[in-house]
């Protein structure tokens, strides 16, 4: 028995990093906007800088719906999808912003415009083979208005490399211009980050430091960052890292105009026989409701959103929600390729505290910001050394041959080295191609009985060229700084689950190459807007969060601006 | 054996292979130190500074009566096997000493049947593999042997009819291993890491909820006190 509830004009599916950002603009708008959230609220009291309890054992108190919902994974449609590995995002009001490392990058202009740009300057052939890439519908400029807004209305400390053309070799040289400065300078560096900076100009190379949605001195009545050292996939104990359910949710439910329901698991949304959408079912344990709506917004991460439209069929959709391209779940890809390195030095780091948003970074070979004529690739990758180091996981450190990893050799090599090691992840352009993609799996199962996402999915020849090319760039920055030992992980190959997941409802004019228009909204049911990281067609060497918040911003905004066109 | 900071040399991979002749197996593990270069090694340790060696009384180094969710035997191979991973020595305490066995009997009451019964099948694998290659009972093994049975259950050798490693030997030992790490260098809240003592071997300075930028350089000056405080000590989370 479905318990009909009454209609709103705007339902919001996940209040997260996405929704809970789009659901400020809409309320304060005057729009009554439902915000359904399948976890719950957490505050600093729930965020004990806890080793165990966050990194090992997944936070236990959490609703745990997307642990419950892991895709599957295969490296081609040739062999079986297997659900290997943890899904880390986080069922909570905030989503995973509240345990994120909270990177907060812009994507740099290049990001927008890859077919053209490589066109132009190295000719057509060099698109990789099989790349289902394409210039977004707009460039960087349409969207620096929104990331200017979403760094004061969530709060990102950096440094600026560009303010309206004017070049700071303090920032980024490389980045698009920026309007004006952040909100707030950036976080502080420690003796190792000096270092590090050192070595890379002593290569030549051109050190900043990384914009951060954490607060680097008060800010919003909230204080600055404590650097306790346990920011990653931990939450925030004294409110410095600016999670979206301490920004821009609360100050959305004080107009009045947001309700958020939390423990609701929205399960399918529904449409009439015009194909407009006219709500969505969710469950709240046993408990079923229809939530009408005369617009919905799907803000519940890429694995998510695209399960939920191809779970909702109908007879305007056979093929799931806004499929009758057939492109819901192409052009996907991720940033789970690995392809790290490590390095071990003869000196102490002095890790302990800090955390994975502050750091040094290197943009000289990300983007197009260097030549690529004689390489076999396009694109590249950000260096970026940080801070994050805890007992546990520093105890489980590589022994770089020095020791098998137990034993009184061990005791003796970890009482020396346990602040001895830095490891890098890399970040690298990653793009879609046309046998990379997200369906249903036809086996595994939710508990609800739901089908969950399998991804078919592999690293091609342009993401290893660039991952093996970055990784010779990390090895020559750990060297100059001293390193004595570096190793490499492997360059990639299925591309499993992940925080960095990209496309499946990609954003473009074209519909029959893209399930939303410019603004976020679906070709085929108008009153449908997708948002989060699954409208983004490129990934630039970046972390996608600011983009996706920067999109929502802009997509909220513009279905206040059309309401009547939209809605009606 | 160690340089003017006291740190160790280097072992090359020809070391590894020349010292292994004895440990068989060992020289399989990239990683692997012999208990032949453990020897050495451990005379390099004779001018460190001992740390946390004084132990407190009530917490003991090893239990002599069972776990709560494992037969008093389980308890004697489990408390052997955790007892070489991090082994109590001249640089301070171990494991045994950290209350890893408590942190584990903590997690089989909260984790179920499941990993109760992975611990028991692994002990009793274990045991049967230490009898058919080494003759003895893992426990009465010689400490020597115990690594070398250890090496071998680690890379997943210790295989062969009746040994019963359930998926494989090596998740058995990455199993206890995880858990013995998270007890040694977790918070003490979970009940391991008695006295800090993990956090001692790290050098780690502590659960701070605000490190500030003279903390930070204190910290490079080699200054910095350790606070000595479960997470669950400050006020906002107790």
């Amino acid at each position: 028995m479905t318990t009909q509830l009454r209609g709103t004009d705007v339902v919001i599916v996940g209040m997260g990093a996405a929704g809970g950002v789009a659901a400020l603009p809409l309320a304060e708008a005057g729009l009554n906007v439902v915000g359904l959230e399948a976890g719950t609220w957490l505050d600093q009291r729930d965020f004990a800088p806890d080793e165990i309890r966050n990194n090992y054992r997944d936070w236990p108190m959490l609703v745990k719906k997307t642990e419950q919902e892991r895709p599957t994974s295969r490296a081609t449609s040739a062999t079986r999808a297997n659900q290997i590995g943890g899904h880390p995002m986080m069922n909570a009001v905030g989503g995973t912003t509240l345990h994120y490392w909270a990177q907060s990058w812009r994507l740099n202009p290049w990001d927008f415009r890859v077919m053209t740009e490589t066109t132009q300057r190295y000719g057509a052939s060099r698109i990789p083979r099989g790349s289902t890439v394409e210039d977004w519908p707009f460039g960087y400029d349409e969207l620096e208005p929104f990331y200017d807004r979403v760094e004061r209305e969530i709060g990102i400390s950096g440094q600026a490399g560009n303010v309206r053309g004017r070049i700071s070799s303090r920032g980024n040289r490389f980045e698009g211009p920026r309007e004006r400065d952040f909100p707030m300078p950036p976080l502080r560096w420690t003796g190792f980050h000096d270092r590090m900076a050192d070595a890379a100009r002593s290569l030549g190379w051109n050190p900043f430091p990384g914009p951060a949605a954490v607060n680097s001195q008060a800010y919003q009545n909230r204080p600055g960052c404590g650097y306790h050292g346990f920011c990653n996939k931990g939450g925030c104990p004294i409110n410095a890292k600016n999670a979206t359910h301490i920004t821009t949710i609360p100050r959305a439910v004080d107009t009045g105009n947001l309700k958020v329901v939390t423990r609701a698991h929205v399960t399918t949304l529904e449409v009439d026989s015009n194909g407009r959408v006219t709500g969505v079912n969710y469950v709240v344990g046993s408990n079923e409701y229809f939530q009408p709506a005369r617009v919905v917004l799907l803000a519940s991460y890429t694995y998510e959103n695209v399960r939920m439209l191809l779970l909702s069929n109908s007879r305007a959709y056979p093929d799931g929600l806004s499929n009758n391209q057939g492109q819901v779940g192409r052009h996907y890809f991720s940033h789970h390729q690995g392809a790290g390195v490590s390095a071990f030095f003869p000196y102490d780091l002095n890790s302990w505290y800090g955390l994975p948003a502050q750091g040094v970074a290197v943009d000289d070979f990300a983007d197009d910001n260097f030549d690529h004529t004689d390489l076999d690739f396009i694109g590249g990758g950000n260096l970026w050394v940080m801070s994050d180091r805890r007992p546990i996981s520093a105890a489980n450190m590589g022994t770089y041959g020095q020791s098998r990893n137990w034993g009184s050799t061990w005791k003796r090599f970890i009482h020396e080295h346990s602040d001895r090691t830095h490891g890098s992840y890399i970040q690298k352009t990653t793009l879609p191609y046309e046998d990379n993609y997200l369906d249903l799996d036809p086996e595994v199962t939710d508990p609800l009985g739901l089908p969950v996402i399998r991804i078919t999915g592999q690293f091609k020849d342009n993401e290893r060229a660039i991952a093996g090319f970055m990784q010779d760039k990390m090895e020559d920055w750990y060297r100059e700084a001293g390193a004595i030992e570096v190793n490499r992980g492997g360059l990639g190959n299925t591309m499993g689950a992940s925080t960095h997941a990209y496309g499946g409802t990609r954003m473009g004019d074209n519909p029959e190459t893209n399930v939303v228009d410019r603004w976020g909204f679906s070709h085929e049911a108008p009153n449908l807007g997708v948002l989060g990281a699954s409208v983004m067609g490129t990934s630039g060497a970046r972390n996608p969060t600011l983009t996706s918040q920067a999109l929502s911003w802009r997509t909220a905004a513009h279905l206040v601006e059309s309401w009547g066109d939209i809605a009606e | 054996m160690t340089d003017s900071k006291g740190r160790l040399p280097a072992i090359s991979r020809r070391d590894l292979l020349r010292t292994a002749g004895a440990a068989g197996a060992a020289a399989l593990v990239p990683d692997a130190v012999t208990a032949a270069t453990e020897e050495t090694t451990s005379t390099a340790a004779a001018g460190e500074r001992q740390l946390g060696t004084a132990l407190p009384s009530e917490t003991g180094p090893l239990p002599t009566r069972a776990l709560a969710n494992l037969t008093a035997r389980e308890t004697e191979i489990l408390s052997a096997m955790v007892d070489r991973l991090i082994p109590s020595d001249e640089l301070g305490p171990g494991a045994l000493d950290a209350g890893v066995l408590r942190f584990i009997d903590r997690v089989l009451s909260e984790s179920g049947t499941n990993a109760a019964d992975a611990y028991r099948s692994g002990l009793a694998a274990l045991d049967t593999y230490s009898r058919y290659t080494r003759g003895s009972p893992f426990i009465d093994l010689s400490t020597v042997d115990q690594d070398s049975v250890l090496i071998d259950v680690q890379i997943g050798a210790a295989t062969g009819a009746g040994v019963g490693f359930v998926g494989g030997s090596g998740s058995f030992f990455n199993m206890v291993k995880s858990h013995t790490w998270q007890g040694m260098f977790g918070d003490p809240e979970y009940g391991g890491n008695v006295n800090f003592v993990g956090w001692d071997l790290l050098d780690y300075p502590g659960v701070r909820l605000g490190v500030s930028p003279e903390d930070q350089r204190a910290l490079e000056a080699d200054q910095l006190e350790p606070v000595r405080r479960s997470a669950y000590d400050y006020g906002i989370f107790e």
